[in-house]
């Protein structure tokens, strides 16, 4: 394991990098949009929930090789050149966001409708009321599993590996079949990924025991 | 301090886990004798290529692998076990066909696997069954005329991960970027949808690639030699030595000629006399 860190520590850290990157991209991007459906999704205006509900189903119920793939093959053969690296990002950022605004909506829903009611007798409109009493509590409500979503999220960001976008997984395919030590390059791999996830995980909890 | 203490014990316990896993790794290798256990089951499973016409292609019609390479492991079969001796195919792909030769899974790989140094180390080649060469598949109307003209900047070349043409495609054009895919089907994908100027890989393969996609063709002549060669594991002496002579049979007998006959005589540009033994 050591020597496969010495032999191939500038493809590692390549690789460390492009997956940071990625997550780094999909996190932000997921949770904006995921947080924006997940409101859409509990509006009282029937279309605004209607087109929130098709765009959960659709991305939460596809494979995310699959939406990458799509963005990997049909999008550069019909519309705009896209590479390997934005296409998975891309793929990601929708993937998880359809979970995200699962997870988002089910803590605005267990904030109590009286709530609401409150806010709005008070004279706050209906924006004013979700965005300074309603919001701010499902999100503690929901620190827990959506920080099982943004590990998952990490994690999946090796589905860059299929569209050639350089990240710890494809640097961990070339590395094993170069060196042909398949066992050791993906035990070193698995280390690398603990050292991404690992710090995310205990600040999540931390979050969790600040705020609840 | 004592929580701090927990977790940099739960962090510690979980290196000492995965490094342990990595240590008994290297010590699993197969003491048993291929050639006697195969006799026994009168069964020798190869690993084949399930994703490359011409020598190795998972019909979806009845299941099966066809292919050049899959019919003569058929006829290394019959020399070595006899008549009623059974071939079974199992699929591999250039990245898992190392570690399943190691484990057992499979007692020879044939999935056009060019025998070099490195991989020697690794495991035992039979002398080469078909000399293949690396050559660039490019659309038609490709300013790409030959692998001189992938060496610029921005120029970006497919290949397929675990393959040594990644490798040699370095050293032919070390300007281009490459590109490694995890098979030939996703690379020849990514060629069509223009995520790549060129594919590389062998000659063979990429004819293959030619005759299922017109519109595609292979450019520039080969510019390295790739011989094949069955690969067993280490320490197999018996199987190996098999091999080699159910290999001079096959090529004796003259049934070596009508398979490459028989998968290669409509290939354009295939130099049928140069192959034949």
């Amino acid at each position: 394991m050591i020597s496969i860190f010495q032999n191939y520590g500038g493809e590692l850290l390549t690789g460390l990098g492009q997956t940071l990157l990625c997550s780094i991209i999909a996190l932000i991007f997921a949770l904006i949009i995921g947080s924006a459906f997940a409101i859409m999704e509990t509006m009282p205006n029937k279309f605004a929930r209607v087109v929130a509900r098709v765009y959960i189903e659709v991305f939460r119920n596809i494979p995310l090789l699959v939406i990458t793939m799509f963005f990997y093959v049909v999008i550069p053969m019909y519309i705009v050149k896209i590479s390997g690296f934005a296409s998975g990002t891309v793929g990601l950022t929708l993937y998880s966001s359809a979970f995200i605004a699962e997870t988002v909506r089910s803590g605005i829903q267990s904030v109590d409708p009286g709530q609401m009611e409150g806010a709005r007798s008070t004279g706050l409109s209906y924006w004013q009321s979700m965005r300074y009493i309603i919001l701010p509590q499902a999100f503690r409500y929901v620190i827990p599993p959506l920080g099982n979503q943004f590990i998952n999220l990490v994690k999946n960001s090796s589905v860059l590996a299929f569209v050639a976008g350089f990240d710890l997984m494809y640097q961990a395919n070339v590395i094993a079949s170069d060196s042909l030590q398949s066992m050791s390059t993906y035990m070193c791999v698995g280390v690398l990924y603990l050292i991404l996830t690992l710090p995310l995980s205990y600040y999540m909890r931390h979050l969790e025991k600040k705020l609840a | 301090m004592r929580k701090i203490l927990s977790k940099v014990g739960l962090v510690v316990a979980l290196l000492i886990m995965v490094v342990s896993l990595g240590a008994c790794s290297s010590t699993s290798g197969s003491k048993r004798d291929v050639l006697k256990d195969d006799k026994q089951s009168n069964t020798i499973t190869w690993g084949v290529k399930a994703d490359t016409k011409l020598f190795g292609l998972m019909d979806v019609k009845d299941n099966q692998i066809k292919g050049f390479e899959v019919d003569l492991a058929k006829a290394m079969t019959k020399e070595i076990l006899g008549k009623k001796g059974k071939a079974r195919f199992i699929q591999v792909t250039s990245q898992t066909r190392m570690p399943l030769l190691a484990n057992g899974n499979i007692d020879a790989i044939m999935a056009t696997m060019t025998i070099t140094p490195q991989r020697a180390e690794q495991v035992d080649f039979s002398r080469s069954y078909f000399d293949a060469g690396q050559a660039i598949l490019v659309k038609d109307g490709s300013p790409i005329k030959n692998v001189r003209d992938l060496n610029r900047k921005g120029a970006v070349v497919l290949g397929v991960v675990g393959s040594n043409s990644v490798q040699n495609i370095k050293k032919f054009a070390p300007k281009a970027r490459v590109l490694q895919l995890s098979d030939y089907s996703q690379a020849l994908t990514a060629l069509k949808s223009g995520q790549g100027d060129a594919l590389t890989t062998d000659n063979g393969i990429l004819y293959g690639m030619s005759i299922e996609n017109p519109g595609y063709s292979v450019v520039g002549g080969t510019f390295t030699k790739e011989p094949y060669g069955i690969a067993t594991a280490k320490g197999q002496r018996p199987f190996h030595n098999a091999i080699n002579h159910a290999l001079t049979k096959v090529e004796n007998s003259g049934e070596y000629n009508k398979l490459i006959y028989k998968w290669f005589h409509n290939v354009k540009g295939f130099d049928m006399k140069g192959a034949e033994r």
